[in-house]
């Protein structure tokens, strides 16, 4: 396949692009967080980009949805990258979705994926347990009880876990912590017995939470996929939001890239543009052709998630990777480059770097990733 | 089964008959490239045979139009071929600069009359040419040269010297950068002109690089010649008099993504991860014995994966309307820094094996006159410095660049 978007995806894109800069850009994040917004988001925003298919991107026609493919969610992703749009986008219509699409049978796809696509349920996936992202270390212990399960654990940097109607939740059934096998992925009520949110005000201003499951009971109907047989499950999961973060980080980088380059252009000191300096030059030249090659491995691992979402899991892993190693370097620059300015909160460049910093931990962060790829490669 | 798919199993069937066994060996190394040219000595009958047949195809130069000696293939089409060949591991059956550089300017600039002249010899394999653009004075300044040209009747005369020509001591005839009109202002008094270097007004020098190579020389022009016309409509000169420049920009171009892009082929099939890994070996959970070179060959390789990614990109986005343009400076920056990248750790990788230099061992020092040999990537074709300076004009619009 063509490493292009297609007309139809750049029609997608361009329209994103126009909604996004008049009704969400970066001042809108700024507004979220001095208002102290409970969610990290606008909930009216998020209806809005319901209206427009968004929320159900991946969602089948049958259900509602868009359907619009992995490409069409990441160029979205993209584009709230660009704006650093706060929305609960990842965690529903990416995480969400491709879990119901992907492994739930067809009660839980009737009941959830409608409700996904008119933006009227939210869903927060649980996954990590310490600070950084192990998903083989998951240790939540899920115990036979009568008919289903006792949930209990805890569960940290949860996108969305304290405005989500719905959390998907790994747990271990069987097997030790670091044993890919024995993990089995619950669909829980956010508001079930046990199950206790406190959210968690992190550096770029989103709604996170940690999540305390106290003997969270969840019946056999709960369970998505297989019993103790979820990693491979969650691992597609994953990837799906890896790429989808990818490509927020790709966006973010342009967008931080572009107001450097924009500023180099008009900041004048020894009375001339900054920006005519080589050594700013030669610096700006470089992470552009870094963010060239992001874009195309994003593309990549949209493209193989729509194709060949079973073996997506490399080609995710390397945008990953990469778009987080370049949009934490866009945003070191960024911040230098604006010189002064840059440290201070009234310019929106800073937006840029704590968005990033937490977008790039997210899911596994640019070690984590070439980590894997090692392995993977027999070194 | 749509027309492509009936290409792609006709390529498949033509090849399988017609690419001799003794060609398929993946490429073989820089020594098993065919050049061809009046000086050339075939290594084998089997090279020579593959030759012919891919020429009388028109395949050496599969997008070329088909009176001039090509295939007239389309991009996909090329595609396509391009592929069978790697899937059955064939060589390439010639390469030369007449291929990379000259026939891409002639088809662009050139008269009907010119390219009739001069692209089916070089789709033959029959006239192996060489480029005559540095001088000893102007490397990345190149605009700045002096090789005269002047005016002598029915006849060019030309003095001056060029350097870094490629192989210039093997082939037969050189484009030159030329200057023709000394008073106008640099770039607009240069003209890209078509000598034959058998003449005694031509000699060359060979220059030992690091590497122990001789790939370049320097080539010397006192009182050379070259006539007006070789045949009525066919002129030494390709473009306008004194408008050069916009032939030496567009092969400039094309010479970039080429490097760029063929640079990340050099190591041959052998990563730096592979070569570590027997050298150094593993840990009992299968990692590098080297955590921290482990680290460093992930992060390469994972750029080298998005680098080619991008190449791909790139082209497609290039066959969807949009051209490379000023990208093929992005193209040959990174590709050629990563490279070097590439080679460092490929090096480490080796230890002391990898700093043999001579013996059947290290198959006469190999990995480090071809790492050597790298460090050219990012000076030759224009430095990537300068690659950086045009990205900041040309792609970024940045003021003063």
């Amino acid at each position: 396949m063509p490493l292009v978007l297609t007309e139809e995806q750049r029609m997608l894109r361009d329209a994103a692009r126009g909604f996004l800069d008049e009704k969400a850009p970066v001042a809108a994040l700024r507004k979220l967080r001095d208002d102290g917004n409970a969610d990290g988001f606008d909930r009216g925003l998020w209806k809005d980009m319901a209206g427009m298919g968004w929320a159900g991107i991946l969602v089948d026609e049958e259900f509602g949805g868009s359907d619009f493919g992995f490409v069409g969610a990441g160029v979205l992703a993209e584009e709230m990258g660009r704006t650093l749009t706060a929305s609960p986008f990842l965690s529903t219509s990416v995480l969400a979705a491709t879990a119901l699409k992907k492994i739930a049978g067809d009660d839980h796809k009737k009941e959830y994926l409608p409700k996904i696509a008119t933006g009227d349920m939210l869903f927060a996936l649980a996954v990590d347990e310490g600070a950084k992202h192990r998903p083989a270390k998951t240790a939540m212990k899920a115990e036979k009880h009568g008919n289903g399960f006792k949930l209990s654990g805890s569960k940290t940097f949860v996108a969305d876990g304290a405005a989500a109607d719905k959390v998907l939740v790994a747990a271990r059934s069987a097997g030790a912590p670091g044993e890919e096998d024995g993990l089995t992925l619950f669909l829980v009520d956010a508001k079930a017995n046990g199950l206790s949110a406190e959210r968690t005000a992190m550096v770029d201003s989103r709604g996170y939470a940690r999540l305390d499951f106290d003997g969270v009971e969840a019946t056999g109907d709960d369970v998505l996929g297989e019993v103790d047989n979820g990693y491979a499950a969650l691992e597609g999961v994953l990837s799906a939001g890896r790429a989808g973060l990818a490509a927020e980080l790709s966006g973010a980088a342009q967008g931080a890239f572009d107001m450097t380059v924009n500023y180099l252009k008009e900041r004048k000191q020894f009375g001339v543009e900054i920006g005519s300096f080589q050594a700013l030059q030669h610096r700006a030249a470089h992470l552009y052709a870094e963010i060239e090659l992001v874009k195309s491995a994003v593309l990549k691992a949209l493209q193989d998630l729509d194709g060949m979402y079973d073996t997506a899991a490399l080609s995710c892993s390397l945008a990953k990777a990469k778009a987080g190693e370049v949009a934490k370097l866009a945003s070191q620059e960024a911040v230098q480059m604006h010189g002064g300015v840059g440290m201070t909160d009234e310019y929106d460049i800073g937006f840029y770097m704590k968005r990033i910093r937490a977008a790039q931990e997210m899911f596994g962060d640019a070690a984590f990733h070439a980590e894997r790829f090692a392995r993977l490669r027999g070194f | 089964m749509s027309d492509l798919e009936a290409f792609r199993a006709e390529t498949r069937a033509w090849l399988e008959e017609n690419c001799p066994k003794e060609m398929r060996d993946g490429g073989g190394g820089e020594g098993a490239i065919c050049w061809g040219g009046r000086k050339w000595t075939f290594e084998s009958e089997a090279q020579k045979v593959w030759l012919e047949r891919m020429a009388g195809k028109g395949w050496t130069v599969p997008a070329w139009p088909k009176e001039y000696g090509g295939g007239g293939l389309s991009k996909e089409e090329v595609k396509i071929l391009k592929a069978e060949m790697r899937a059955i591991r064939a060589r390439s059956p010639l390469e030369s600069f007449g291929i990379w550089m000259l026939g891409p300017a002639l088809l662009q600039f050139g008269t009907h009359e010119q390219k009739a002249h001069f692209l089916p010899p070089i789709a033959r394999g029959e006239i192996r040419w060489a480029q005559g653009y540095s001088e000893p004075n102007s490397g990345s300044d190149l605009a700045s040269l002096q090789t005269k040209c002047e005016d002598a009747g029915d006849h060019w005369r030309i003095n001056g010297q060029k350097v870094w020509t490629s192989y210039a001591d093997e082939a037969d005839w050189i484009f030159v950068l030329v200057r023709t009109d000394p008073s106008a202002p640099k770039h607009n008094g240069i003209s890209f002109i078509l000598v034959d270097m058998d003449q005694k007004g031509v000699s060359t020098k060979p220059i030992k690089l690091i590497s122990g190579a001789s790939p370049f020389c320097e080539t010397f022009f006192d009182d050379a010649t070259t006539p007006k016309e070789f045949a009525p409509g066919v002129s030494s000169i390709v473009g306008e008099i004194n408008r050069g420049w916009d032939v030496a920009k567009y092969l400039l171009t094309h010479e970039r993504e080429m490097i760029g892009g063929g640079g990340s082929l050099g190591m041959g099939a052998r990563s730096p991860g592979e070569i570590a890994a027997e050298k150094i070996g593993l840990d009992d959970a299968g990692r590098l014995d080297d955590p921290i070179l482990r680290g460093k060959i992930a992060q390469t390789e994972i750029d080298g994966w998005a680098f080619l990614l991008t190449m791909e990109r790139m082209k497609d986005e290039a066959k969807a309307g949009k051209g490379v343009g000023a990208k093929s400076s992005m193209l040959k920056y990174y590709g050629t820094e990563l490279n070097k990248r590439r080679f460092e750790l490929a090096m480490d990788g080796g230890g002391s094996d990898a700093l043999e230099w001579e013996g059947a061992r290290s198959n006469d020092g190999q990995l480090a006159r071809r790492w050597l040999r790298t460090k050219a990537n990012s000076i030759e074709g224009g430095t990537s410095e300068v690659m950086l300076n045009i990205m900041a004009k040309r792609i970024l619009d940045l003021p003063g660049a």
